[in-house]
């Protein structure tokens, strides 16, 4: 079973980027463009991890994942922000609202690939045989 | 017949009364054993009534057999002031008491930058002023002689021996009565006691003759009142200049007299005593001129024509034999002069010692003359002997050269105006804190001189004013006469007189007051005596840190006495906390001593002897100014403050709404920058991320390599679009912007915009025009303006969202305005976002249109440019949008029209 992330993008191009990049990674791609409903789409999908942009038309980055962390079996879901804003402050706040890494457009293809394979390895470490963890260390 | 022989016992007899009970008192008062009644306010309204002298005793008869009713006046003065200016006479007894002065010379010393210049002037003009005064007690004590011994064969009467003699007789009087000790407070407890005496003896004397009058040689008041009516008395009329006049110079006299002053100020036990002496005062003044008028009329009635009416008192006892009462009579007469006599040299003989003879003789004795050489102590006493014996010769040598034959009454009044001068600078020193030295000593020495040429001059005759100029004017100028000052003719000449030389000297105090500035010790002391009531602490003076308490103790044992000295070293010394053997020269030490000093030589002078020892030098200007700062100039300052607090929230509100307007640019600012670092990201995202896939992917089909490099060239151009925007509105929002005017038709401008708009564009549609309204001519930016016709027509394809979309160009004519309305046919923009649309960045649909959200902004910018507007129309059926550009005015139609 490939593993699976919900793109949460309006802009159609960049989108269209990520979702080519993480496919020919092994990753099933799920693109939605539009804030207000981001938060059941991902709970209907119950990804793996989500890839979500800030700045979205309906409803902010913010907001949907303030909303995404109410939900009990939502939380420990890894969820990495993008966003064209690279103020401090943007960060900041994200960081309080739950994502669980913060990135700044423009970025580079390797930088996406390394953080969301990261994220996915630290989320999901805890569940593989602990002879595997330690062999790795 | 009572000889001379029997009343000069009499007299002696009565002296030595007197004596008896002063010294009695004295002594008690020493003890400290004061009987009640002699602290009582009753000793402190009778010791006032010196008031009343021969001229009251004597003078008030003669003066209403003269001019009547007139008389009063010289009473109803004081009454008004123990009446209605009590409040002014306390606050007189508090400065007096606080700064322990001991004259009135002292008084205006102190409040005047403790200037001895001003203490001179004043003793001067006081000594020159009291001197017919004198002379006229000496006259009345002379003619009461000079009856007696008219009716005795057995003398012969020389009235110039008898002068010479009653002259030497007041003088060793007061010597001895005055001078006998050097008191700490200078509180003179058997002189007060003995003037109280006096004051019954001359009540009782004149009420004793007028109940012989009323009811001895008349039958009751009924009669006597008839009597009056037919004498001369009845028929009198009221000069309300002259009455004013008077009333006026006896009440400033009762506060400017020195003798007064003594009594009122420097003998007063007990400032409550006023509040007793308010109404008492008053009414012994009633008593003693009940009888006056029916002695008037009734001696007038008796006596034969012109006999002297200034001694009816005396004669209509003595023409109707009754022995016993004349010389009741006599007795009371002599006790008015003396009482007067005595206090009066008291007070002068204080003011010309501590501050003629005092500074001269420090001054001759240079630096150490304080605390080494001489006892100070004697030196006073002698300056005030020889000062009361010079007193007294000066109004023996007024009586020499006026004459003797002048009425009391004029005598009287001539000294009233000249005491009088002092009353502005008194009353000025007392409640206005402008009044300075200079503005006083120039107003007394005008109105001094005033009153020396309108009045003393003239009533001394005798040849010390010549007559040519009583009668032409001094150089031959005619408004130069004495008695006619600037051709002011046809005044009495008492009023004259006064009303110059008061209103010239009220005038140049006030007027040199304002033009002066006043030292910082005059500030100083002229706070504390405006505000005396709210100071309980007196004038900080001394800031003694290299003063000898030795040098101080020798000099204070010189002045005070060895006892009174230690008794107050040792209080200081206690005071202090007791350990050594005298006291530290703190400052507040030194201003204590200051003032038990002042209290025997005057302030001035006091400050003069410590200044001396503590190192010749006062207290730092900027030390005075401190203390006059922090006391009475709070008001002002705080006044000040407030306005400058008043200014400082003025100036504080403009500032936090500027730093409100700045925060809110300042955000603005943020803002905008965080939008277009957005906008900048966002394409640079695509374009980045693309580009690294193509370098990547090498054996990518052909079809996406196609598309992924379109997507990398759209994003540039959308870039490219951006940054064309945001330097377009930068430079019309900076206003840097230059038009290109130039002439056309709205029509060509169109044209222009539609097919610029439609051209390459993969969203339809249609676009509806009346070409033939569009046929007018304009004069413009024709770029700029078809900018905006190109912006809003791209708007339209973007987001009319109608199956088949319209835009209808409609042109109109206008209030002076050509519209041109912009409407498509699809939903419009929604209620909530109209007011928006016109702000930067701002998009009202949620799909990607390719802007940036500028597009509008800058319309309105290039219409405000265009002097013209752009906004949002309301009520149609779709989007609408409306220019509005000026009619040219030259031409006001085209040819469509």
């Amino acid at each position: 079973m490939s593993r699976h992330v919900v793109l949460i993008e309006d802009e159609p191009n960049i989108a269209e980027a990520i979702r080519f990049l993480l496919t020919r990674d092994g990753w099933s791609v799920d693109v939605h463009g539009d804030g207000s409903d981001a938060v059941e789409v991902i709970q209907t999908a119950n990804p793996d991890l989500v890839i979500l942009d800030l700045m979205l038309p309906g409803k902010s980055g913010l907001e949907v994942i303030q909303e995404l962390r109410l939900v009990e079996e939502m939380q420990p879901l890894p969820v990495l922000m993008l966003t064209a804003r690279g103020q401090l402050k943007d960060r900041e706040m994200a960081e309080k609202a739950g994502v669980t890494r913060f990135m700044t457009k423009p970025f580079s293809n390797s930088e996406v690939l390394t953080a969301v394979r990261d994220l996915y390895a630290q989320a999901y470490q805890d569940l593989r045989p602990a002879t595997a963890q330690d062999a790795a260390q | 017949m009572a000889s001379l022989n029997v009343l000069a016992l009499v007299c002696l007899g009565y002296v030595a009364l007197l004596f008896f009970v002063a010294f009695l008192a004295d002594r008690r008062a020493a003890r400290g054993q004061s009987a009640a009644w002699m602290r009582s306010p009753l000793i402190y309204t009778l010791s006032l009534s010196i008031y009343c002298t021969a001229w009251t005793f004597y003078g008030a008869v003669g003066y209403a057999a003269r001019s009547g009713l007139e008389f009063l006046t010289i009473y109803l003065g004081p009454t008004l002031v123990m009446v209605g200016w009590w409040w002014g006479l306390r606050k007189l007894v508090r400065v007096g008491r606080s700064q322990r002065v001991t004259s009135i010379a002292d008084l205006l010393s102190a409040r005047y930058g403790k200037s001895n210049a001003l203490a001179i002037g004043v003793t001067v003009l006081a000594v020159i002023g009291i001197t017919p005064y004198i002379s006229l007690q000496l006259q009345s004590i002379t003619l009461s002689f000079a009856i007696f011994a008219e009716a005795d064969p057995l003398r012969s009467y020389h009235e110039t021996t008898t002068v010479f003699w009653v002259t030497a007789g007041l003088a060793i009087f007061a010597i001895l009565f005055g001078t006998r000790n050097l008191n700490a407070n200078e509180r003179h407890h058997g002189v007060v006691t003995a003037v109280a005496l006096e004051a019954v003896v001359k009540l009782v004397a004149l009420l004793a003759v007028g109940i012989f009058v009323v009811w001895g040689l008349s039958d009751g008041v009924s009669e006597t009142l008839a009597r009056i009516d037919a004498s001369r008395i009845g028929d009198w009329r009221v000069d309300g200049g002259r009455w004013a006049t008077i009333t006026f110079l006896s009440a400033a006299a009762f506060v400017c007299l020195p003798r007064m002053f003594q009594v009122m100020v420097v003998e007063n036990e007990d400032e409550r005593h006023l509040r007793v002496a308010a109404w008492a005062f008053p009414l012994y003044l009633l008593l003693i001129s009940m009888f006056v008028v029916p002695i008037a009329a009734i001696g007038l009635e008796l006596l034969p024509a012109g006999s002297n009416p200034d001694l009816f008192v005396l004669t209509v006892p003595l023409s109707q034999g009754q022995q016993g009462l004349a010389v009741l009579s006599f007795l009371g007469g002599f006790s008015s002069a003396t009482s007067m006599v005595i206090v009066a040299a008291m007070a002068l003989s204080t003011m010309v010692s501590n501050h003629m003879v005092m500074p001269i003789w420090l001054h001759l004795q240079g630096g150490e003359g304080a605390s080494v050489s001489g006892d100070v102590r004697n030196v006073v006493l002698f300056a005030r002997r020889i000062s009361i014996a010079v007193i007294l010769g000066l109004g023996y040598f007024y009586y020499k050269l006026s004459g003797g034959g002048a009425a009391l009454a004029a005598v009287g009044l001539i000294s009233f105006a000249g005491i009088s001068q002092m009353l502005p600078a008194l009353v000025g020193g007392l409640f206005w804190r402008g009044a300075t030295r200079t503005g006083a000593l120039s107003g007394l020495t005008v109105g001094f001189a005033i009153w020396v040429y309108t009045m003393l001059l003239p009533a001394l005759g005798g040849g010390l004013l010549p007559d040519h100029i009583l009668a032409e004017g001094l150089f031959g100028l005619s408004w130069l006469r004495p008695q006619a000052l600037f051709g002011i003719e046809g005044l009495d000449s008492t009023v004259h007189a006064v009303l110059w030389s008061m209103s010239l000297n009220a005038v140049v105090f006030c007027v040199v007051s304002l033009m002066t500035f006043p030292s910082p010790i005059e500030r100083l002391q002229g706070a504390q005596f405006v505000n005396v009531f709210e100071h309980s602490s007196g004038p900080r003076g001394w800031t003694g840190s290299v003063a000898q308490s030795e040098d101080l103790m020798v000099m204070s044992q010189r002045i005070l006495g060895a006892t009174e000295a230690q008794a107050f070293f040792h209080r200081e010394l206690a005071r202090q906390g007791g350990r050594g053997t005298l006291p530290e020269p703190t400052p507040a030490f030194l201003q204590r001593l200051e003032r038990e000093l002042g209290a025997s030589i005057g302030a001035a002078a006091a400050h003069a002897m410590i200044g001396q020892i503590v190192g010749g030098s006062s207290v730092s200007v900027q030390d005075l100014l401190a203390v006059a700062d922090e006391t009475a100039q709070m008001l002002e300052y705080s006044n000040q403050l407030e306005e400058q607090s008043a200014e400082l929230s003025r100036t504080a509100r403009q500032l936090r709404v500027s730093n409100e307007k700045l925060t809110q640019i300042s955000q603005q600012k943020d803002a905008f920058l965080s939008q277009v670092s957005h906008e900048l990201r966002t394409p640079m995202t695509s374009i980045r991320a693309f580009s690294e896939i193509l370098r990547d992917d090498g054996d990518m089909p052909l079809a996406e390599k196609t598309r992924y490099a379109t997507i990398i060239h759209d994003e540039a151009l959308r870039l490219t679009r951006l940054l064309n925007d945001l330097l377009d509105l930068s430079v019309l929002e900076s206003g840097q912007v230059s038009l290109n005017m130039s002439a056309g038709t709205l029509k060509e401008v169109m044209d222009h915009a539609v097919s610029t708009a439609l051209a390459g564009s993969d969203h339809p549609i249609e676009v509806i025009r009346d070409r033939k309204t569009e046929d007018i001519r304009i004069s413009s930016d024709l770029d700029r303006l078809a900018q905006v016709f190109i912006n809003l027509i791209a708007n339209a394809q973007k987001y009319c969202d109608a199956d088949s979309a319209e835009l209808t160009i409609r042109v109109t004519c206008a209030l002076g305005e050509i519209w041109i309305d912009f409407t498509d046919n699809g939903s419009g923009v929604p209620l909530d976002h109209q007011q928006l649309i016109f702000e930067k960045f701002s998009r009202v649909s949620p799909e990607r249109a390719g802007g940036a959200g500028l597009g509008l902004a800058i319309c309105r910018e290039i219409m405000q440019r265009l002097e013209g507007d752009i906004c949002y129309l309301l009520g149609q059926k779709g989007g609408s949008f409306r220019i509005s550009l000026p009619i040219e005015r030259k031409i006001l139609s085209g040819t469509g029209f």
